[in-house]
């Protein structure tokens, strides 16, 4: 079975899905990417979702699985990239993500990151709550 | 109303409801619907597929091409013999599910689809019907 | 009405209300009024002999092709003793090869298709010829009517034809104009069809292109956009106007777009959950939207109607919007003179 490409860009991790994953391979990734973040100490994902047309509710489900074993993990994930056809249809659906941090974009999660490890650093620095 | 397509699809694996899911999006592409009808009945698609997998062990997904008057629309039935719902208003609630899924499934699939058809009953399987016009 | 089959026992046949999908059974039909096609059966089966009807058949197809050359120039001469008779427009030489063509590809679909579905294979090509008459009498100047009448005012000489030929028998000869004007009905009332279509893709076309001159996507600054809203919003337009907005914001890869609906006289409930879900999609992607220019009426009508805004940033003006934008990107504003 192929697995889905996972970066190691500094202590970051970046995960691109390019293609319409079928229920394993989606809890490959989530098996995989905790393993990592484990392996590379890595503080922060990027998962980008900008290839993908469709995000049904396993999909959404193992987003916010992802989010949340990072997060216990000591990471931070943040989901980049998704269409605005596949969000008017979440919503629709009622897939509402709330433990989920997104951005519009690869540089616009990686600012994020940056800033949540920055504040996490900083003395009595808060996390910032989830958007 | 007149069916001018009709095709079935098995639904049996994983790889199976990819498949169902690029035939439903390629059926409408082919008819011209608008990037979000086809998001939203693909996404609908998923959801009742792996529905009829989960619960039922596998089914049929049947993707009929529909022509009323002047209008076009994509119906989609998914059919298993499983075990069959027991309280079907229960189970279109949102957050209602009987496994460790989101329960939004059915309840989506319903929002997302511009008709909406459901028949259960305990031993007797299911049939889920979903269609979305141009 | 032969008791076999009244017209009660006919919609007796159909459940109302039908189940549309029944599972294992066959698919029933939607309760429906009965159109020209069904009455066509229902006639046909009152006089219960089906070999006569299908002599009926034959004979308009027969009529058609044998006495094309009579009924061409009946049908011309009560064409120009007619109200649509508009030379101006068409010469003469031009209706005649009109006519001509009809009567030919009519007399050869009569032939091969049923008389009562003018939707099947076999009057393709007729279907086709009136679309294009259609057309280009609708370019020309002529009313949807006068291009009907074309058709319509082939009854007389067809049913003088009918009449000839029957003589006194009087039961065939009002069947077969029974058959008769109720297929030109239908070929005529196509015409019509052909026109409304072409119509509302004119319109449709017209209302898209309102549409992206009334509601643009402003860029206010680095990274925030404006979406002013002018005018009643309907469900439709409301809908169409907030995906444009999303794909802005991919775009532009703006994290703050306000939407200002300062020039939008009501909002109804329909109208608040799409700005709602716009609100919801646009935080799924990782921006915000401000919904400015909420009047007071407006927010009287949503908290009556139970509409609740309260996972969303709201507004009184565009100008705390822009404020509140601002702040949200770690922007601030300072009077240059001071600094000098």
């Amino acid at each position: 079975m192929e697995k889905i490409p996972i970066l190691k860009l500094g202590d970051q991790l970046l995960v691109s899905i390019q293609v319409d994953m079928h229920d394993r391979l989606a809890l490959a990734l989530q098996d995989d990417l905790t393993a990592r973040v484990v392996r590379d100490k890595a503080r922060g994902v990027l998962v980008d979702i900008s290839a993908l047309e469709m995000v049904d509710s396993f999909i959404g489900r193992m987003l916010g699985t992802i989010a949340a074993m990072t997060r216990t993990l000591g990471a931070e994930t943040v989901v980049v990239g998704m269409r605005p056809a596949v969000a008017i249809t979440m919503v629709e659906l009622g897939l509402t993500l709330r433990n989920v941090r997104t951005a519009l974009n690869v540089d616009a999660g990686m600012e994020l990151l940056r800033a949540s490890m920055a504040s996490e650093a900083r003395p009595g620095g808060d996390d910032h709550p989830a958007q | 109303m007149t069916i001018l397509r009709s095709e079935t699809l098995p639904l049996n694996t994983d790889e199976d409801l990819v498949r169902l899911r690029r035939a439903v999006r390629a059926r409408m592409q082919e008819c011209g619907f608008s990037l979000i009808d086809q998001t939203k009945l693909v996404t609908a698609a998923s959801e009742l597929g792996r529905n009829a997998l989960d619960y039922a062990g596998g089914g049929s997904a049947r993707l009929e091409i529909l022509n009323e008057g002047v209008r076009t629309g994509l119906r989609l039935v998914v059919e298993d013999s499983g075990p069959g719902i027991e309280d079907i208003e229960r189970a279109l609630t949102d957050g209602y599910t009987t496994s460790r899924g989101l329960g939004l499934g059915l309840g989506g699939a319903r929002r997302l689809a511009n008709e909406f058809d459901i028949r259960s009953a305990p031993g007797a399987g299911t049939r889920v019907a979903a269609t979305r016009w141009k | 009405m032969a008791r076999h089959c009244s017209t009660r026992d006919f919609f007796r046949q159909m459940p109302f209300p039908p189940f549309p999908y029944a599972p294992k059974c066959k698919q029933v039909p939607r309760y429906k009024v009965p159109r020209y096609n069904d009455r066509d059966k229902l006639h046909r089966t009152t006089h219960g002999d089906l070999a006569m009807n299908d002599q009926f058949a034959s004979k308009i197809a027969q009529l058609l092709a044998e006495d094309e050359k009579t009924l061409l120039e009946d049908w011309l001469r009560e064409q120009k003793a007619g109200a649509s008779w508009r030379p101006e427009l068409m010469p003469e030489a031009e209706l005649r090869r009109q006519c001509s063509e009809f009567l030919s590809l009519s007399s050869a679909a009569a032939r091969s298709a049923s008389l009562a579905d003018i939707n099947e294979a076999g009057w393709q090509a007729v279907r086709d010829f009136l679309a294009d008459i259609a057309r280009r009498r609708t370019a020309a100047g002529y009313t949807p009517s006068e291009t009907a009448s074309f058709v319509f005012s082939l009854k007389r000489p067809l049913f003088a034809r009918l009449g000839a030929h029957y003589g006194a028998d009087a039961a065939a000869l009002s069947a077969e104009i029974w058959t008769a004007t109720a297929l030109l009905d239908r070929l005529g009332l196509y015409t019509t069809e052909v026109y409304q279509k072409a119509r509302n893709e004119v319109i449709a076309r017209q209302q898209e292109e309102m549409l992206e001159l009334s509601t643009p996507v402003v860029k206010l600054w680095e990274g925030i956009l404006a979406l002013p809203l002018i005018g009643t919003l309907d469900s439709a337009r409301t809908q169409v106007v907030m995906e444009n907005l999303l794909q802005n914001i991919v775009d532009s890869g703006s994290v703050v777009a306000i939407i200002d609906i300062t020039g939008v006289p009501t909002v109804d409930t329909l109208v608040a959950q799409h700005l709602l879900k716009a609100v919801a999609a646009a935080r799924l992607m990782g921006a915000q939207c401000i919904i400015s220019g909420i009047r007071p009426q407006i927010a009287q009508t949503m908290v009556h109607l139970g509409v609740a805004f309260d996972d969303v940033v709201t507004k009184a003006t565009l100008a705390d919007a822009l404020v509140y934008a601002f702040r949200q990107r770690g922007l601030a504003v300072s009077d240059a003179r001071l600094r000098a």
